[in-house]
């Protein structure tokens, strides 16, 4: 299936802010594509555009080969879900659901049928005479997307819809999101801060910060192969090793590269970078293995020692922050086994750190600032030498 | 929202005397006079003025002087039409300064405020002046021969409505303006994406939106509106006669007390009756929404 929603070349400024700076997407029918970025990044901005509440100053949009820029939004085969749900106070659950039906003026035995069948579809029909404010925040969310989805739009958008919705209930409502997704398999744009949902649900994720798009591609493209030190850092956690170039090229693609203030590695070349080139290496923390012994040396495997300057405990996996010369690594350790009989990892502890080649990334774009959205400790903050435990 | 919704259902019960203060304060200068009123329009008048003792329906028996029903028809349909007036200029008024930016609000809401610092009689006899034949507004028509210099604008109804809407305007836009400011504008953009028109979204979500600020302004203009005698009196002349004239002629000129509180108490009721009607039926509505579960369509 082709592109079937397009936003082409989207420039939108605010006075002389420009939200957004000539950014393309493309939706394939029946996909569903978020935008992901930090808060004023311009996804809002954006999908605004896309519902046709502001006009962009330069670009179109394209739904199924239409050129809908100029449309309003009421004549656009588009709804949305928003982001603190506005749903009418005044009516009930069924009239908001109603709503688009009745616009559209539909007959009353349509309109009864469609919301009837809505309210199955989000198992709320107890509380269909009930006004919004009545109900919970998670039926709140389900009928906000009944209420959108009733007009049977051809594109649907949905912006930080689990924003407001606590922990476990945003882990539920997700699941649910994803099986009515199945259910009417129309295309979802969907606009998140929070790359875990965009993660998820998403069939391909478009970066985006101050106003351009990072990188367009799957979660695991987006994960695994970042474009820039931004994406590397904003979707999940990682270590950036800077100020790297290229020594010496193998043949079967991996390179070694030196370091300033780190013992040289060894890194899959991804993007052909030539000998001499300066590049950044991004290695996220889960592919690092911390362990007393030294690993036996290995083809590819890169093993620096370090010292044990933080530990943060979560259960299900623990976090090292290990000083290797002038850098602090972050390490990731699932705790696969019963932690309390090992012989655990302290502070200032001497241990080892590998990986393989493959499991680092070169990026060649490196922006300073882009490491503050990293969760590190303040390295100024000296920890207690009479550290017990 | 949640919050209300919660202050409201767990009303503690010693709250009750907090109202207490406010409560007397209404007893003592509403009630009471009220029920004074009341009670004089069953008293005998005095022939030079002033109250007899014992009982009568004399005053009760004057309501239906055939002067009366012109005045009052006069009256009704002049509180209606300034109050429909206000609310036609105040809703788009209040909207328009919902959505400014705050710095900006201030500045429209004082301008509305401003006419407040001077005295009411002083705007009154400023618009007399304004309209007089002598005055700038005549003198201009006069001049650009859009009117003859025989008739007069003013002492006829419309400039009475005209004063009465200028006057009680800001008293409808001050709650309606209240309301629209709490108004999540983002709703519209909601039923806007539901296929609503930009009218639609406005009938259909903004003006139930802002019921409560329209409810106000309605009762907050009409009611002064019906007991309007100062304006009539000063640039209505006899032609536009409303019941408040009648009224003060009978206090002030006849001394005619009973009459007078005959008439109010009239006045009092044709206003009350409807209003506790609608207070009543609005209580069973609501109490038959919440027992069913809402509007069965």
């Amino acid at each position: 299936m082709g592109d079937f929603f397009e936003l082409q070349t989207i420039t939108k400024s605010f006075g002389k802010f420009k939200a957004v700076n000539n950014s393309t997407i493309t939706i394939k029918k029946g996909e569903v594509f978020s935008l992901l970025g930090p808060s004023g990044c311009g996804k809002t901005t954006l999908l605004r555009i896309a519902a046709g509440f502001e006009q962009p100053d330069e670009g179109r949009v394209i739904l199924d080969g239409r050129d809908i820029t100029a449309l309003p939004p009421n004549e656009r085969q588009i709804n949305t879900v928003f982001q603190n749900y506005a749903l009418f106070p005044h009516m009930s659950v069924w009239d908001n659901i109603a709503f688009g039906l009745k616009v559209a003026k539909h007959s009353k035995t349509y309109i009864r049928q469609e919301v009837e069948r809505m309210l199955d579809m989000i198992d709320l029909e107890e509380h269909a005479y009930k006004k919004p404010s009545l109900i919970s925040g998670g039926q709140k969310q389900r009928v906000a997307i009944a209420r959108a989805l009733i007009n049977k739009p051809q594109l649907l958008l949905l912006d930080e819809p689990l924003g407001a919705l606590d922990l476990k209930l945003r882990q539920r409502m997700l699941l649910e999101l994803d099986r009515i997704h199945d259910e009417v398999g129309i295309s979802f744009l969907y606009v998140t801060h929070d790359q875990g949902e965009a993660m998820s649900l998403s069939d391909r994720i478009a970066v985006m910060n101050q106003g351009r798009i990072e990188q367009i591609g799957t979660p695991v493209e987006i994960y695994e192969a970042p474009k820039s030190s931004f994406v590397a850092a904003f979707i999940g956690d990682t270590n950036f090793l800077e100020s790297g170039k290229v020594i010496e090229q193998f043949p079967d693609g991996y390179c070694n590269l030196k370091l300033d203030g780190f013992p040289d590695v060894i890194c899959y070349n991804d993007n052909n970078h030539a000998v001499g080139e300066p590049v950044v290496i991004s290695v996220r923390p889960e592919k690092l293995r911390v362990s007393f012994e030294e690993p036996p040396a290995r083809q590819y495997h890169n093993k620096v020692k370090g010292k044990v300057e933080d530990i943060i405990y979560f259960g299900s996996e623990t976090k090292y922050f290990v000083r290797v010369e002038d850098y602090r690594l972050s390490v990731f350790q699932q705790n696969i086994h019963f932690l309390l009989e090992e012989n655990q990892i302290k502070w200032n502890d001497e241990v080892w750190i590998s990986w393989h080649g493959n499991d680092s990334y070169m990026l060649q774009r490196y922006k300073p600032e882009d490491e503050r959205l990293l969760a590190v400790p303040d390295p100024e903050y000296n920890p207690p030498t009479n550290h017990s435990q | 929202m949640n919050r209300n919704a919660n202050s409201q259902t767990k009303r503690r019960p010693p709250e009750w005397w907090l109202t207490l203060p406010s409560f007397g304060w209404m007893t003592l200068f509403f009630l009471v006079p009220s029920a004074l009123i009341f009670l004089i329009a069953f008293r005998p008048a005095l022939p030079n003025g002033g109250i007899d003792d014992g009982w009568s329906l004399a005053a009760v028996k004057s309501l239906f002087d055939p002067s009366y029903p012109l005045v009052i028809w006069r009256t009704i349909w002049l509180s209606f039409l300034c109050t429909a007036l206000c609310l036609g200029i105040g809703v788009p008024v209040a909207y328009y300064i919902a959505r400014l930016r705050p710095n900006k609000r201030r500045w429209v809401l004082l301008l509305i405020i401003l006419p407040f610092w001077s005295n009411f009689l002083i705007r009154i006899l400023a618009w007399q002046t304004l309209l007089h034949s002598e005055g700038p507004v005549k003198q201009l028509l006069e001049f650009l021969r859009i009117m003859d210099p025989q008739t007069t604008l003013l002492y006829n109804v419309w400039v009475v409505l005209t004063v009465l809407v200028y006057t009680e305007l800001p008293f409808a836009i001050l709650p309606i303006y209240a309301a629209a400011e709490k108004f999540d504008f983002g709703l519209l953009d909601a039923a806007r994406d539901l296929g609503a028109t930009q009218f639609r979204a406005f009938w259909t979500v903004f003006l139930p939106g802002i019921k409560r600020g329209l409810l106000t302004a309605l009762l907050v203009v009409l009611i002064p509106a019906f007991g309007t005698y100062a304006i009539t009196d000063l640039v209505g002349g006899t032609q536009a006669e409303m019941i408040g004239n009648v009224i003060a002629r009978r206090v002030l000129s006849d001394k005619n007390y009973p009459q007078a509180s005959a008439l109010s108490a009239a006045l009092c009721l044709v206003i009350l009756t409807p209003m506790l009607i609608a207070l009543f039926t609005q209580r069973q509505n609501q109490r038959k929404q919440d027992k069913n579960g809402g509007a069965a369509k």
